[in-house]
């Protein structure tokens, strides 16, 4: 008989991880992150993408510390707590597509649903029809998930799988660190990959070793509550359970809190930071990645902390985002703070037949 | 000897251990009831919802990975 009833797993767990993201984020801003920047999973993972040459946009282009803190955070949390549980199989190649769809969607919106809540803590109000539409994409997936909308069971895998991620964040670390030069330019010059922004959002981040440590400790605190920003809103409308949600209030209490302290609350719509003021679009970005979020099982953060426990399925979602980052930039469908691009509408128009479909398709009933 | 309900909810992605240990609880309304899940996600997740319904729970270790939740009411 085991003691299951730690106290991160009590409703203070989620509580705690949202009041140490919403005060460390928008310190990270101060420290040098984009504004309403402190952590946005899509964001950095999309700069990820840049850094490494899936995509060209040069303003977003940095290898960010918070995504590998948050991987390595969740490592070394559920070694501790004997929950390192290398696992796969659950219709993987499909949730490849769902974190590119999701990814898809959020840089229409210009964030993934922590930042959504960050930027409506910084006072930017063109977050809220992206929430609205957050919230909408949820409720598409309860929907598919109350009919029977399953991606199927994973299955143990031997131990070795569940370090292969974390051995890809170190990588990236290294990179971070060394800024090794693989590419050649015409004359045969040194240049990247690895690519560091000069200007714009890219080549604004707090130092490296503080994203790194917020990274870390919210990995560590978000593996041992289960947090998820996705899971908040569909366990309160599927079994009226709060447990998560009380985290998105510690989230927007604490940033909107932190942000008044540090003079970064700037209530307005226009010329906010990485922001744009469609609010149609916003909705619509948003609906398409919350339907994917949820069809996967969790926010991208979670994602990140599952992956960091050796779900290698989350791992293929994240590696999905970085697909989806090359799809945004290199197809014109991801936002600017000029406003929404030629082909976004219409990506997050296919995203949403794709995610439909899937949720269509795929099933599984459990007996009980 | 009452029956026993058995649910295998290994493997399930979130939040399907879950919603189908709620519905068992609400098919069964009381007696003995298993659940079987592998992710520590899942054991809390059913120990709550499970608790908040009235239901004592108890957790056993599975030989080789994974949980096996006891509901008893």
């Amino acid at each position: 008989m085991a003691s299951f009833k730690g106290f991160f797993s009590s409703r203070w767990g989620p509580i705690i991880t949202g009041l140490a993201a919403g005060i460390l984020a928008p310190i990270l801003v101060k420290l040098g992150n984009p504004g309403n920047m402190g952590i946005c999973v899509a964001c950095f993972t999309r700069d990820v993408a840049g850094a490494l040459g899936l995509h060209r946009a040069a303003v977003v282009q940095y290898i960010r510390p918070e995504i590998i803190g948050f991987v390595l955070g969740a490592l070394v949390a559920s070694l501790v707590a004997r929950e390192f549980k290398p696992r796969t199989g659950s219709s993987t190649f499909v949730r490849f597509f769902l974190g590119m769809f999701a990814m898809v969607g959020a840089l229409v919106f210009l964030g993934c649903p922590w930042r959504a809540y960050l930027r409506l803590s910084g006072g930017d109000w063109n977050a809220v029809p992206g929430i609205v539409g957050l919230v909408v994409g949820i409720l598409i997936g309860v929907a598919f998930l109350r009919t029977g909308f399953s991606l199927g069971r994973n299955r143990p895998a031997p131990k070795a799988l569940g370090w292969w991620m974390p051995a890809l964040m170190v990588v990236f670390l290294c990179f971070l660190i060394f800024a090794p030069q693989f590419g050649r330019d015409a004359e045969g010059a040194p240049t990247g990959p690895v690519f560091f922004s000069a200007t714009g959002p890219g080549s604004m981040f707090a130092p490296w070793f503080i994203s790194l440590g917020v990274g870390l400790l919210i990995g560590i605190l978000a593996q041992r509550s289960r947090f998820c920003i996705v899971g908040a809103i569909r366990d309160l409308v599927m079994m009226r359970d709060a447990h998560l949600f009380w985290g998105i209030v510690a989230v927007v209490a604490a940033a909107t809190i932190t942000n008044l302290l540090l003079g970064q609350f700037r209530p307005g719509f226009e010329g906010q930071p990485v922001a744009h003021t469609n609010a149609v679009w916003n909705f619509g970005g948003m609906v398409l990645a919350g339907l994917a979020f949820t069809l996967a099982g969790g926010c991208p953060g979670r994602q990140l902390f599952l992956s960091g426990e050796g779900d290698g399925d989350a791992a293929v979602f994240a590696l999905g985002m970085l697909g989806g980052a090359f799809v945004a930039h290199t197809y014109s469908t991801a936002s600017s703070p000029a406003g929404v691009a030629a082909f976004g509408p219409a990506a997050v128009i296919v995203g949403l037949v794709f995610c439909v479909v899937v949720g269509l398709t795929m099933r599984e009933r459990v007996e009980g | 000897m009452d029956e026993i309900t058995t649910v295998d909810a290994r493997g399930l992605s979130c939040p399907a251990p879950a919603v189908a240990a709620k519905k068992a609880m609400k098919k069964r309304g009381r007696g003995r009831l298993e659940v079987l899940v592998d992710s520590p996600t899942a054991k809390d997740n059913v120990a709550r919802l499970a608790q908040d319904d009235g239901w004592k729970v108890t957790l056993e270790e599975i030989s080789g990975g994974g949980y096996k939740l006891i509901l008893e009411k």
